[in-house]
């Protein structure tokens, strides 16, 4: 499945990922692959995401997640 | 007609104003790539963020918008002035603060009387203008063009959104120059708060995958992207007054270069007229003293 991180200076990752964990208002969760479509806002924490290289992580402060047909959109102030 | 000498150093100067008016084209060009790409680098996280709103406040009632969206009476109103820091841009500045003193003269004549209009002033243009003018003056954030970014912006939006929720104002309004391209900006007046409830998309082409699951809730997440969106609008309209500026210098210093080519044009056929009456004297001279030695 692919992942786009976009803050509004820059596009920060694009390409695939096999897993997803984000730090949702109502809890951390993770998405993995034929996730069902959801929204989420996010919250202060830690995104990781899973690469062909290797586990990635990143501090945010808040954002929103879209999943959708195997296709994740992260949205992220900073 | 001047001395010789006077039209040689008028050339001169004329000449050295001319590469400098070149050198600050060419930085405005490189400054206004820059600028551009920052406003398409901009571009899918607010397509994202708009999609996201729309999807949601499609089946949600209109109430929504929560504090930011109560339409009160407008009695307190303020205007966020966006222009550069420095000029040299042709009339850029000037427009954004003649189209905002048409304003207050006309639209906001009411309120202005009782002082209740305040401009925002975000560049060194307008706070130097308005600063003179302490009834309308309310503050200034001339620091941002320094570092252009969204972390840099949206502490303004949110004192502002803050003010506006605590009732400090009735309405905010942005005005700004839109670039349009390299050559033309549009002053352009966007309602910042409250927000105006989306047009009703009447051509309902997009199809509606409406089957996402909404964490928390859909309310709470429109809750949490209108603050979002909104400092998404200021930071575009900061971002394209940024491009427009330089492209407006861009422009004005074309002509500027355009016009000192003119002069020069001009001087030197007038220095070379000058020159060449010299001569002619000078011959004259001669012939005449050999004239009379020959007598």
């Amino acid at each position: 499945m692919t992942l786009d991180i976009i803050t509004p200076d820059k596009k920060v990752f694009t390409g695939e990922v096999t897993s997803v964990t984000v730090p949702g208002t109502s809890g951390t969760f993770q998405v993995k692959n034929n996730h069902a479509p959801i929204i989420s806002a996010l919250t202060k924490g830690t995104v990781k995401y899973k690469t062909g290289d290797g586990e990635k992580t990143m501090q945010i402060t808040s954002g929103v997640i879209e999943v959708l047909k195997n296709k994740i959109i992260l949205l992220l102030e900073s | 007609m001047g001395s010789l000498k006077e039209v040689r150093n008028r050339i001169t100067s004329v000449t050295s104003t001319q590469q400098i008016t070149k050198a600050m084209k060419m930085v405005s060009a490189a400054k206004l790539r820059r600028a551009q790409d920052a406003i398409i680098q901009m571009r899918p996280y607010a397509g994202k963020l708009k999609e996201i709103l729309e999807n949601l406040s499609e089946n949600l009632e209109s109430s929504a918008g929560g504090a930011y969206a109560k339409q009160r009476p407008v009695k307190k109103i303020l205007i966020i002035a966006v222009t550069s820091n420095r000029g040299l841009c042709g009339g850029f500045n000037a427009n954004v603060i003649r189209n905002i003193n048409l304003k207050i003269a006309n639209e906001y004549a009411a309120q202005a009387k009782e002082g209740n209009v305040k401009v925002l002033a975000i560049g060194k243009k307008a706070s130097d203008y308005f600063s003179k003018k302490p009834e309308l003056f309310e503050g200034q954030y001339n620091s941002v063009y320094a570092h252009l970014t969204f972390a840099n912006v949206s502490p303004i939006a949110e004192k502002i959104m803050k003010d506006f929720a605590d009732g400090m104002y009735d309405k905010v309004e942005i005005v700004y120059n839109q670039f349009k391209n390299a050559a033309v900006q549009n002053v352009v007046t966007e309602q910042f708060l409250p927000i105006q409830p989306p047009a009703k998309d009447k051509s309902n082409k997009s199809k509606k995958v409406s089957d996402y699951i909404f964490e928390p809730g859909k309310e709470e997440i429109v809750q949490d992207l209108i603050p979002k969106s909104l400092k998404i609008t200021l930071f575009k309209a900061v971002l394209e007054s940024h491009a427009g500026e330089h492209g407006a210098r861009m422009t004005s210093m074309n002509k500027a270069t355009d016009n000192a080519q003119e002069l020069i044009k001009s001087l030197k056929l007038s220095y070379n007229k000058a020159r060449q009456a010299a001569i002619t004297g000078e011959i004259l001279e001669i012939v005449g003293g050999a004239e009379a030695l020959k007598g």
